[in-house]
């Protein structure tokens, strides 16, 4: 059932403020959501001040000047920097993206740093993603064949075939449609969400998977796959720019071509 | 060592700034609800007109009070709101327009025929 608003133990509460040192001129205000597991308190945002003629591009530039130069107990995922591990999703002012590549400049004033939107927080801005990974296992995401491999070569595929795939490859699993979806959002113990979607997308256009058939017969079910109801935020808040929406569609229409055969 | 489990929920309706698309969607959904309750005054007022002369005076007054006419016209425009997110939704079916760029502009084109055909059914019906 939908819950509208956040439980008890979920509320914020006011946090601390960490001015800029004086004499600072071009100054920025960052609000970040904490949650210490062990304080026994509720979340709080607290508000730290930048000097950005001393801090890099990026959010993520941001964030670790923070917690090198001001908190060090503040705690997210991080690794490559540049947009293919995944790791440092985050609803940035309202919106999921990938703090790496994601501009300070991009936002005209005070920035505002949540962890993935109704997700179980394990500290500050790190979401569990237990359940998540455990969709995606679900939908066996590797190729699958009944055929035994050529003996002298790889299984070949042509460049159309390949063609396919693009725009389905390049996803990292960094759950930012997942999480910016409200049907995920209410239903997540049932629907995939989007990003799981996508990835079985990817199976099933791939012209060397063999067992098309069994995947539409595990997806074809009232909460898997149809709880999407094109709501369009997965696309829309996508930062590597892919169509988790699109590649729904797709789905559904293979499941209709199989039905009216 | 023992870890907190009392986890809590990260924000979401609270923070979350839906696109022009997401707020239509979440309309769509509630206009529909709106139609559904809307059509017992619709089904009032076809009895009225097929209830004589007598009933029909009775309708006629209770429509002269602004808050009716207000009720009326907002169903008037949830069904045309409903009627052109539906076109969408079968666009969509199909696995066309669905290209991130051209998602704000399709959402504008709805917005503006649903008003256009109200305002056409205000002036004209």
């Amino acid at each position: 059932m939908a819950e509208f608003t956040l439980p008890k133990n979920s509320v914020l509460i006011p946090g601390k403020t960490y001015k800029a040192p004086a004499g600072t001129s071009n100054i920025r205000r960052f609000e970040v959501y904490r949650w210490d597991p062990d304080s026994g308190e509720n979340p709080r945002i607290d508000s730290y001040e930048l000097d950005m003629d001393d801090c890099g591009p990026m959010v993520l530039d941001a964030i670790l000047k923070i917690k090198n130069d001001i908190d060090s107990t503040l705690t997210f995922r991080r690794s490559c920097r540049e947009g293919v591990c995944g790791s440092c999703a985050m609803m940035v002012n309202g919106k999921n993206t990938l703090a790496c590549t994601k501009a300070i400049d991009s936002y005209p004033d005070t920035i505002k740093i949540f962890p993935l939107p109704h997700m179980q927080v394990v500290k500050d801005l790190v979401p569990d993603m237990t359940h998540f990974y455990a969709q995606y296992a679900s939908i066996k995401p590797w190729i699958d064949t009944q055929t035994p491999a050529p003996a002298d070569s790889e299984r070949l595929q042509s460049k159309e075939d390949r063609e396919k795939l693009d725009g389905l490859y390049e996803c990292v699993l960094c759950a930012c449609c997942s999480t910016s979806c409200p049907s995920y959002w209410w239903n997540s113990e049932r629907y995939l969400g989007p990003a799981i979607l996508l990835q079985a997308y990817r199976w099933l256009a791939d012209s060397r998977d063999e067992n098309t058939g069994e995947r539409l017969d595990e997806l074809e079910d009232p909460f898997k796959l149809y709880r999407c109801h094109t709501i369009m935020n997965c696309t829309d808040t996508c930062p590597k720019g892919l169509n988790p929406a699109k590649a729904i569609a797709e789905t559904k229409k293979l499941l209709v071509q199989r039905k009216l055969g | 060592m023992a870890s907190n489990t009392n986890r809590p929920t990260s924000p979401h309706l609270q923070e979350y700034r839906l696109p022009l698309t997401g707020i239509i969607s979440i309309t769509h959904r509630m206009t529909g609800v709106m139609l559904s309750a809307g059509l017992a005054f619709f089904v009032y007022i076809i009895s009225a007109l097929a209830g004589g002369a007598a009933d029909y005076a009775d309708m006629q007054d209770l429509m002269g009070i602004w808050l009716f006419r207000l009720v009326y016209w907002g169903f008037v425009y949830a069904l045309f709101f409903h009627l052109c997110h539906g076109v969408r939704h079968l666009i969509w079916d199909t696995g066309k327009s669905f290209d991130r760029e051209t998602l704000d502009r399709y959402a504008m084109i709805e917005l503006g025929c649903s008003l256009a055909l109200t305002l056409f059914t205000l002036l004209f019906v």
